[in-house]
């Protein structure tokens, strides 16, 4: 297997995006990508979306894609796991580099979910759950990350202030992060009072409806020296993880297995423990889900992550930075780039580009993107050489 | 989407409970399945106790255009007295007092309407006891 490393980083403002179509906000983002990696062609590309089709009716997404990026015929294959897709396109990508079957490929994300409304979003989403034994009972996403968050306050006494503390740390780096869909900041006492979604998850618990896309170049670390002066990240770990789909399969509700799974498998692959990590982006499309995903990933005791950003921990100064780019909350969740958006913010971090937001001597930084209520998860180690 | 082929196959479980109980090691699925985690393919038809406990819940107050009607509503994940867990709306209930662990007993009763025609789908819901 070949040693692989990103090149190239591209992304745009992300919001509602009423004038651009899925393949503009497509191809902007992937030609932000083509020229900070400097390269002159593309071997292979990979998508991640979620569901192209209920969102905008377009399926046969990537050779779309490749077309009007102007990079046809080459092969190009759009890749699936809910929200977890971005993710799931960076380790195919990772593959097929480190497999030697193309030298250099590019991984992007999109998603465009203000084409319709919001009825028709919401029943998008809600295809990532279990339609049958979910969905036709009538429980949303915001009601699954509410029964786990219910049931995270009752077994560790975590309180509803400490889940707003969440958002408001989120928030407060979403504001330094000019790209974010909503760049400013909120208060314990604003997500409290604002509108009642699911029990005890109100609107500023969840994260938004969003337009956008990501994407990264990859290539052999022995060519990535050859065609960057920029310093080279390194991917070093790669964990890939998958749980029931249905919320009641599972023996706890607020353990996430896929991610610990994942999360364990990339930290083998890349010989470090959660200690070694100088930053993460994680999956926090709920407050809830970003606390239960610490305890996953062990940056934290099981049943203490909603301690972590009341007191600091994971804020920027703090000892685990999560989620410096305003996460999922703040910076926006176009379902599909998400995954891939999460690599950007690393890849700038590590390469000291991430100006207000900087972590200082930042070396390693972990990436968790997932699926439905957790169903899937993806987990990368990136590392700067 | 209901459609009426995918709703008539789910009546089993809807109307009547049946899960697949393995027949090697006494695992009960619900829905039942072709294959258990220890490896058995065979499994015999059970009906599930009607009765359980709430283990989490929510009050769903953004609901899906075919439940808007019915918002707020309370749904949960209940383990029935067999250990088989599923997800269900809490009904006849104050939903601005409900607790974990409440007592609960499956019921027959209509779930959603769907399409024009308004076809009525039925399935289980749980009323605290
Ligand atoms: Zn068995």
């Amino acid at each position: 297997m070949r040693d692989v490393a990103v090149i190239g980083i591209g992304m745009t403002k992300w919001g509602e995006l009423w004038d651009k179509a899925l393949r503009d906000i497509f191809v902007e983002t992937a030609l932000l990508a083509i020229d900070d990696a400097g390269v002159d062609h593309i071997d292979s590309m990979y998508v991640g979306c979620m569901t192209s089709a209920l969102f905008v009716g377009q399926e046969h997404l990537a050779s779309q894609l490749a077309d009007y990026l102007g990079m046809g015929p080459i092969p190009a294959a759009r890749v699936e796991s809910a929200c977890a897709s971005g993710g799931l396109a960076v380790k195919q990508g990772f593959l097929e580099v480190a497999a030697g079957f193309s030298d250099i490929v590019l991984v992007s994300g999109v998603e465009k979910m203000t084409d319709v409304g919001g009825d028709q979003a919401t029943y998008a989403l809600s295809t990532a759950a279990d339609q049958e034994y979910e969905g036709f009972h009538g429980v949303t996403f915001p009601g699954l990350y509410a029964m786990m968050a219910r049931a995270h306050m009752h077994t560790y006494g975590t309180t509803r202030e400490q889940l707003a503390h969440v958002a408001v740390k989120n928030h407060r780096h979403g504001a330094l992060n000019p790209l974010a869909q909503y760049p400013f900041e909120v208060t314990v006492e604003g997500v409290l009072s604002s509108v009642m979604v699911a029990d005890p998850l109100r609107i500023l618990d969840c994260s938004p409806i969003t337009d956008g896309a990501a994407a990264v170049i990859l290539c052999p670390l022995d060519m990535a020296k050859t065609l960057t002066d920029k310093p080279v990240v390194k991917i070093t770990g790669v964990g890939h993880a998958t749980d029931t789909i249905a919320l009641h399969s599972r023996d706890d509700v607020t353990t996430l297995n896929a991610t610990a799974k994942a999360g364990e498998a990339a930290y083998q692959m890349a010989g470090k423990k959660p200690e070694d990590i100088d930053l993460a982006e994680v999956h926090d499309c709920f407050t809830i889900a970003e606390i239960c995903v610490i305890e996953a990933l062990g940056f934290i005791e099981k049943g203490k992550g909603g301690t972590a950003a009341e007191s600091g921990l994971t804020a920027l100064g703090g000892k685990i930075p999560v989620n410096a780019s305003g996460g999922l909350k703040a910076k926006g969740h176009p379902v599909g780039a998400t995954g891939v958006a999460q690599v950007v913010e690393i890849v700038k971090q590590l390469r000291g580009e991430a100006d207000k937001r900087q972590v200082e001597g930042a070396r390693v930084g972990l990436t968790q993107n997932m699926g439905g209520s957790g169903g899937s998860t993806l987990v990368h180690i990136l590392e700067v050489q | 989407m209901v459609t009426p082929a995918r709703y008539w196959r789910e009546i089993p479980q809807r109307y009547r409970l049946e899960a697949g109980k393995c027949t090697r090691c006494g695992k009960t699925y619900f829905p039942p399945r072709l294959v258990c985690a220890c490896g058995a393919r065979e499994f015999e038809i059970v009906r599930l106790k009607d009765e359980g406990t709430l283990q989490t819940f929510t009050v769903i107050r953004v609901a899906p255009s075919q439940f808007v009607d019915e918002a707020p509503y309370a749904i949960g994940i209940v383990e029935l007295n067999d250990g088989v867990r599923l997800t269900a709306q809490v009904v006849d209930c104050d939903v601005e007092h409900l607790e974990i662990g409440q007592k609960v007993k499956v019921e027959f009763r209509r779930i959603q309407t769907v399409g024009e025609a308004g076809i009525l789908c039925y399935g289980y819901k749980c009323v605290p006891v």
